[in-house]
């Protein structure tokens, strides 16, 4: 809170116009749209519309694809997270051991922060063709049969390690950040006590880095739910049989495509209330974080 | 150069108690008058009212000849130095300068005048085209007061400008403000909660306190004759010693002990403000002198305070290093150098 | 902390070494498959070794496209891209300014109100509103235009946030000498605030430069004619060509120029860049 301001009463309007502008024509105008379509239904040629009520979000519930997607984005998510993580935080320790060669390290580990996810995608679904990629042909050799467009858990896999090699360098580089604001002279007082490398990793850094590794948890959590969309839509587009078909891209799918407005308005308010949900998470963590 | 008359001058803020409240000074054209006080008493907002800086509740601020209440600061013609120096981080010291200047449309030629003039009065002319950030703090210092300068204004404001520097340069620094303000002839109002400083600096002081001017007066005037309690307690190093007392059949009584010290007219307990230096050993027994309980000494090298107590009461007694120290220590006073107040208004007595 | 424990830091360096291979070999595949010719792929391995023919499929790319499989030239989206990233990436920054400047530099009635507003967009992703969304852009005409490219992408939380943090470190001292030395608060915000938040400036502009550049969902929407296209949106149209006809050799060259500008950019200003994601996060 400034102390001191300035009095004029137009100019604040004037400068917060446009961002505001933007801000209820393509934001809060279609949010609110959306939740009104949510209560809506069109009979199949557009020509009547009528008040359904709740009906549209009690039929998601027996909606067997839909609770399909449910499951299938949890199953995602989880594990884009947990596969990001892991590797970034095994990258980022060893880094934070190098002195001088801990720049270099760095570089050649942030540039796929800049790559769309659509070109991620399209990338590893290369690798992972199955006439002519990479990795077919040496899991072939070790018997693995692979076919991503047949086989689900196959197609699960892909769509994970696409999305997950792109969040790597994100997750590195606060990871690093992370463990370079833990006070060395902590780690030097467990080395004192006589703690080798590993007993100070569990006892010392990794509790330490808990705030970093929540929030990275909560912002994982948003990119696999949302971001992810082109990573999908590139590669194995929902399929095979529904096996990757996660909520943002059933929303699209039965809105753009199925023309099923009400259902994919009601999708978009579900949605909707997650994010909201996870970043109330993600803020209330912040204000811990300030206290702390 | 100008006056600045403050009438009857308050500050409340929304949903507060008031920060400032019936304040009347009349300062004189070139006067430097230094407002002083613990922190919270009230002395910056006056100042940043004096400046524009903080709305105006109640009464009325003139400078010159003109009342200034609805003025932009910088429509105001002054200047102000802030406690953290407040320069413009990306510019360099030449542009810090130049900026006001350049602000009122004047002309190139003689914002260079102005600023080499400026620069040369301060011994800041190497620095000029430095940024701030490679400046040591007193030569921050220093352009904080040339950026005043080079506007020729009709008064300058400090806010604490020398707090944020070591004690030592902190003297030096007082020093060549009272040397530059003298040989400028400008209006100044100072701001500190030092009182070291603020007497030193002072044409005229003004104590503040809970936002109410407690005295008005030259340093040495508000020294020898504190007006309450509180300002006997805040000005002077160490601070005055004030012993709650009672008067009986014309003398000031302590702990059931009749002092030297005569009583004025009337009833009711009083407090009794000495000096630490105003105290001096004396024989064991002899009559009105105080018992010490010593319970320990400050060595100061030329001087030593003794700690201890009389009558239940802390009292601190300044004596010369070669006195050998016992656990008591009878301390004669002089009844000339003592201050007697109203215990319950806190007022001076005669 | 000196600590000696060469076998550690050897492990270390293989990891990092193996993390660095991991993160470049999809990338590494795409830059050799762009190199040979369009018979490497039609059976057997996709080669892992660089080839001859990668003048022969970028200048093909750049020039012409797929014509046949509905891809205009490269050139063209390169272009449609460029714009696109700097047009949010420049009106992101603008317009988050301005509004921070006024949330923490002004009191007025409803303040607060015009910053939950702007808060909320933060949990509106055009993903989860994006029926409604085009739907707005159709009825406003912005179909096939730069403008629907951008000026729906254009309102930013995090960036309003970003400026507004800076802005509250900076000392009120330094705006009340400013008001003192007869600035104005249109003065002060271009001779003071703007200069102060250069280093804030530069890295968010590479964080949404990268983002705008990366759009895939909303290009691929409001553009239906080629003219418009950008490339990351464009490659998903080639790539389903793929399964016809195995055109890696060019998809790849596709997929190679429209991760270059982003990827030199981020390489570029990798110590502002790192910088500044951090503290955006935060």
């Amino acid at each position: 809170m400034k102390r001191a301001v300035f009095r004029n009463r137009l100019l604040p309007w004037v400068l917060l116009a446009p961002q505001l502008a933007v801000t209820f024509v393509f934001f809060l105008w279609p949010a609110a749209q959306a939740g009104w379509q949510s209560f809506l239904r069109e009979d199949a040629f557009g020509l009547k519309t009528t008040f359904v009520g709740l009906a549209n979000y009690s039929r998601l519930l027996d909606d067997g694809e839909y609770l399909n997607a449910v499951g299938v984005t949890a199953v995602f998510s989880v594990s884009v997270a947990v596969l990001g993580m892991s590797v970034a935080l095994l990258l980022a320790l060893a880094v934070d051991r190098m002195v001088t060669t801990a720049r270099g390290y760095t570089t050649l580990l942030v540039w796929p922060y800049a790559v769309a996810p659509a070109i991620a995608g399209l990338l590893w679904w290369f690798i992972f063709n199955p006439t002519i990629g990479l990795m077919p042909h040496v899991l072939g050799l070790m018997g693995i049969d692979w076919d991503h467009s047949l086989n689900g858990n196959q197609a699960m896999i892909l769509v994970v390690i696409a999305a997950a090699w792109k969040q790597i360098s994100y997750n590195f580089l606060f990871f690093v950040a992370g463990l370079q604001s833990i006070p060395a002279s902590l780690r030097e007082a467990a080395a004192i006590d006589g703690a080798g490398p590993f007993r100070r990793f569990l006892t010392i850094t990794f509790p330490l880095l808990a705030p970093t590794s929540f929030f990275l948890l909560v912002v994982n959590t948003v990119y696999a739910l949302f971001d992810t969309f082109p990573v999908i839509d590139a590669t194995t587009e929902g399929g095979p049989a529904q096996a990757t078909n996660i909520l943002v891209y059933k929303v699209y799918v039965d809105g753009f495509l199925g023309l099923n407005l009400g259902s994919s308005a009601a999708q978009s308010v579900v949605l909707m209330a997650v994010v909201v949900a996870l970043t109330v998470v993600q803020f209330r963590y912040v204000e811990r974080r300030v206290e702390y | 150069m100008a006056t600045i008359a403050l009438q009857d001058l308050g500050k409340t803020y929304a949903g507060g108690a008031p920060a400032v409240s019936g304040v009347s000074l009349d300062i004189a054209d070139g006067e430097f008058v230094v407002l002083v006080g613990p922190s919270g008493c009230g002395k910056s907002t006056l100042l940043r009212m004096i400046a524009g800086l903080e709305t105006i509740t109640t009464g009325q601020v003139r400078i010159g000849s003109r009342v200034v209440n609805d003025l932009e600061p910088a429509e105001r013609d002054i200047a102000m130095v802030f406690q953290n120096y407040a320069l413009y981080p990306h510019m360099t010291v030449r542009q810090n300068l130049a900026y006001g200047l350049k602000n009122r449309r004047m002309a190139g030629a003689e914002i260079d005048r102005r600023v080499a003039e400026a620069a040369a009065i301060l011994e800041i002319a190497p620095y000029l085209d430095r940024k701030p950030r490679q400046l040591s703090g007193g030569q921050r210092q220093r352009v904080a007061m040339g950026r005043a300068i080079v506007r020729e204004p009709a008064a300058f404001l400090f806010d604490e400008p020398l707090s944020n520097l070591d004690a030592k340069l902190r003297v030096t620094m007082r020093g060549e403000i009272r040397q530059l303000q003298r040989r400028l002839g400008t209006t100044s109002v100072y701001v500190t909660h030092d009182q070291v400083e603020a007497m030193t600096l002072a044409d005229r002081l003004v104590v503040l306190n809970k936002g109410r001017v407690e005295q008005i007066g030259a340093p040495l005037e508000v020294y020898r004759q504190p007006a309450t309690v509180f300002v006997a307690g805040f000005i002077g190093a160490p601070a005055m010693n004030l012993l709650n007392a009672a008067r009986e059949g014309g003398a000031v009584v302590l702990g059931g002990q009749a002092l030297a010290v005569a009583a004025p007219p009337g009833a009711g307990p009083v407090v009794l403000g000495l000096r630490a230096e105003d105290l001096h050993p004396a024989s064991p027994g002899t009559p009105g002198a105080l018992d010490l309980a010593v319970t320990h000494v400050e060595e100061l090298g030329a001087q030593r305070l003794v700690h201890g107590h009389v009558a239940g009461q802390p009292l601190v007694a300044a004596v010369t290093a070669d006195l050998a120290l016992a656990d008591r220590l009878a301390l004669g006073l002089n009844p000339r150098a003592a201050h007697l107040f109203d215990a319950t208004s806190g007022r001076r007595l005669a | 902390m000196v600590e000696r424990r060469p076998l550690l830091q050897a492990a270390a360096h293989l990891v990092l070494i193996l993390g660095v291979l991991i993160v470049a070999f999809p990338v590494w595949l795409a830059i050799v498959a762009s190199t040979h010719p369009q018979e490497a792929f039609q059976t057997g391995l996709i080669p892992v070794w660089p080839g001859s023919h990668a003048v022969e499929n970028y200048s093909a790319m750049l020039g012409q496209g797929l014509s046949n499989l509905g891809a205009p030239p490269l050139g063209g989206m390169l272009w449609n891209s460029l714009v696109m990233a700097l047009v949010i990436a420049c009106g992101k920054i603008a317009i988050s300014i301005t509004s921070a400047f006024a949330i923490v530099y002004f009191r007025f009635r409803f303040r607060m109100l015009a910053f939950w507003c702007i808060f909320i967009t933060l949990m509106l992703p055009v993903e989860v509103r994006i029926l409604p969304t085009f739907k707005v852009a159709a009825d406003l005409r912005m179909l096939n235009s730069y403008a629907g490219l951008t000026i729906p992408l254009i309102a930013s939380a995090t960036a309003t946030f970003l400026f507004r943090q800076v802005f509250l470190t900076i000392p009120d001292e330094l705006m009340e000498a400013a008001r003192i030395d007869g600035a104005g608060p249109m003065r002060f915000f271009t001779d003071i605030l703007i200069p102060l938040s250069r280093t804030n400036i530069a890295a968010l502009f590479v964080i949404l430069f990268i983002y705008g550049w990366n759009q895939y969902l909303w290009p691929l929407l409001i553009t239906t004619d080629e003219g418009y296209y950008t490339i990351v949106a464009g490659i998903k149209r080639m790539a389903e060509a793929v399964d016809a006809i195995p055109v890696w050799n060019y998809v790849m060259a596709a997929a190679v120029l429209a991760m270059l500008p982003p990827v030199a950019v981020v390489i570029l200003m990798q110590r502002v860049f790192v910088k500044g994601l951090i503290e955006t996060e935060k």
